[in-house]
């Protein structure tokens, strides 16, 4: 029986990670024959959300060995459950874990597998962005079943079914021999900042080089906590140079954020950045360079030297939410 | 310890990439180059063997110029190269790719496979790990650190929360950020010594492989715009700043 299926990275406790349940809301759109399937801690759990979002059935195991080992057991799993099943198309949300597991899946079944996907229009039939989103790409998909797809965050926004049924719950039952667990996650190391989660928040504040020095982001998360709900980014350039954590960027290699403002802060707007970013309700810019790319693409533009006036741009957003 | 290391070419790394009528990048006719996304794996590959002993072979897909990728990283310290080119390879997909470089790699006995995490033109970020499929090793991806510790391949793996300390015995394939290593540049001598370095071009039938099995997966059917988005209002007069971003903000309803 064919259908779509959606890989859906889980956490303890049943938490479905958002761009699995963007997937299922896009995969039920096409054919409302869906599947997910959930692989470690978490799984057994999440399976009413999976329903919510549109799964009629769930591939389940609880067993930790898909989380301890990395991609090789998840992908040797999936694979067997692919080869009986028979899916046309499998949905790949964009977590290091995902794509790990559809790149591995890819050499498997000998099937192509396409990234950074904006739009589905058919099972072998995608759309992409390229050239930092100014160009749409459609794609005609070939080869043997199924089509792999890793789609773009927040390409399609999430929406519950209305008195979705409870899913029909499949256990998986695999086996996956030793030497697929070589590979060992030994620690993990969370330096999420306090705040709201950045692809979260309603307003983000990103930070590039044009902040001169790693002491003035201090300067954003001002600003954040003057408007409140909002959350601090920054661009690959100062994370590379180390003033912020990888889990700020913002662009094709990090995070894509969708908020209701987005203000960019001495940044250049590199194409990279802007996959990432564009999508916001509204841009401002701040940037003491009149034609920096950013400005193409901001709502409101303001040519300045960032340090010198982000100070008054503080006071002022706190004078209007005392006022 | 015998490290191989990715280095994809691409076409004016720096400049506006250009698509042809066929709908491929470009790739003929501009200056090209070692993608700069795989510079921090030379780089991290060069270490190791520093470290440990051992040779670093620099391995790339691509057409004739992608010679020019290969010759970097052998400018840069890599002891040979190879290439794999060949007409049937135009348009080659992540699936043919990892499958071609596999039997590169393949033909000689390696401790470690190093790439880059995502290309700066393709961008897909699953070559790799499909590489490590086809090679049969365990993989680590999207390291921002990467030592050895007793003959173990310790990483930091980058996460959207924070990091992970990960590790696998060898033979294994890492990919690398931007921010795992700084590159070295090659120095004159270093540019000199490349051109006498073992260098080897293949072509597809060197490697068993048929025009069959490296077939595209996925034709570009129709390109169009993005209908653009009309910039909005500049200020230049800084002390209008403070209440035009208010003002937004409000409209906004975020305040
Ligand atoms: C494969 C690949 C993936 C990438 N992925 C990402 C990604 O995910 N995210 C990302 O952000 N980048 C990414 N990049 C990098 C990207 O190409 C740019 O290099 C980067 O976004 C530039 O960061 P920036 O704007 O902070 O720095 P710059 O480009 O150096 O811009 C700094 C800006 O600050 C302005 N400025 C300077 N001083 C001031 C001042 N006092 N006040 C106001 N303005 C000032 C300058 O006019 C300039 O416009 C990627 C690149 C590659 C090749
Ligand atoms: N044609 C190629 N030749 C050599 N290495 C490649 C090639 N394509 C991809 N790679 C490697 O795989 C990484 C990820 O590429 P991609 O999957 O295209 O984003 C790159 O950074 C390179 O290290």
């Amino acid at each position: 029986m064919p259908g779509i299926w959606v890989y859906a990275n889980v956490s303890p406790g049943g938490t479905v990670e958002g761009s699995a349940l963007e997937c299922l809301t896009k995969a039920r759109s096409i054919d409302p024959d869906v599947a997910a399937v959930a692989l470690g801690p978490g799984a057994t759990e999440a399976v009413s959300t999976l329903g919510r979002y549109g799964a009629r059935r769930a591939f389940v195991s609880d067993d930790p060995v898909f989380v301890d080992h990395l991609a090789q057991p998840p992908a040797f799993a999936l694979f067997q459950l692919v080869r009986e099943h028979r899916p046309e198309l499998v949905l790949f949300g964009p977590t290091y874990d995902s794509r790990d597991v559809a790149g591995r899946l890819q050499a498997m079944t000998g099937s192509t597998l396409m990234s950074n996907v904006t739009d589905l229009l058919a099972p072998d039939y995608a759309q992409t962005q390229i050239f930092g989103g100014t160009l749409v790409v459609d794609v005609a998909l070939s080869g043997p079943d199924p089509k792999l797809v890793i789609v773009k965050a927040k390409a399609f926004e999430a929406e519950p079914v209305e008195g979705a049924p409870q899913p029909e719950v499949v256990p998986v039952a695999v086996e996956v021999p030793p030497e697929l667990r070589r590979a060992r996650r030994v620690e993990r190391h969370a330096e999420a900042a306090a705040g709201p989660k950045l692809e979260e928040a309603r307003v983000v504040v990103a930070g590039g080089r044009g902040l001169q020095d790693p002491s003035n982001f201090r300067l954003l998360e001002e600003l954040a906590q003057a408007i409140g709900n909002a959350a601090v980014g920054a661009t690959r350039a100062v994370v590379d140079a180390g003033w912020v954590p990888y889990s700020l960027q913002i662009g094709q290699t990090g995070k894509t954020v969708k908020p209701e403002v987005y203000i960019a802060v001495g940044i250049s707007g590199a194409t990279q950045h802007l996959v990432g970013m564009k999508e916001a309700k509204r841009i401002v810019a701040i940037n003491k360079d009149r034609d920096a790319p950013i400005f193409q693409v901001a709502d409101l533009g303001i040519v300045a030297d960032a340090l010198a006036i982000l100070p008054e741009v503080i006071r002022a957003v706190q004078a209007a939410r005392a006022g | 310890m015998d490290v191989v290391v990715c280095a994809k070419y691409v076409p004016n790394p720096s400049g506006v990439p250009e698509l042809g009528p066929d709908f491929r990048l470009r790739r003929e006719g501009v200056e090209g180059a070692l993608d700069p996304g795989d510079e921090p794996g030379v780089e991290v590959a060069l270490r190791l063997v520093e470290h440990a002993g051992g040779e670093v072979t620099a391995v790339s897909m691509g057409p004739e110029p992608a010679v020019a990728a290969v010759r970097r990283a052998l400018a840069m310290g890599a002891h040979r190269g190879v290439l794999v080119t060949d007409d049937a390879l135009r348009g080659a997909d992540v699936l043919a790719t990892a499958r071609v470089l596999a039997a590169a790699i393949r033909r000689r006995p390696f401790d470690l496979v190093v790439a880059g995490v995502e290309s700066t033109d393709g961008s897909t970020g699953t070559m790799p790990i499909a590489l490590a499929e086809f090679l049969g090793v365990p993989s680590l991806t999207f390291a921002r650190h990467v030592e050895l510790r007793d003959g173990l391949l310790v990483v930091h793996r980058q996460t959207e929360a924070g990091y992970d300390v990960v590790e696998c015995p060898l033979p294994a394939l890492v990919t690398v950020t931007a921010g795992a290593a700084e590159p070295r540049y090659p120095t004159l001598k270093g540019i000199m010594q490349a051109k006498q370095k073992p260098f080897e071009q293949l072509f597809l039938r060197d490697l068993g492989l048929s025009p069959e099995d490296v077939r595209p997966t996925q034709e570009v059917v129709g390109v169009e715009p993005v209908p653009e988005k009309r910039s909005g209002a500049l200020v230049e007069d800084p002390a209008q700043a403070p209440a035009a971003i208010v003002e937004l903000l409000k409209d906004a309803r975020v305040i």
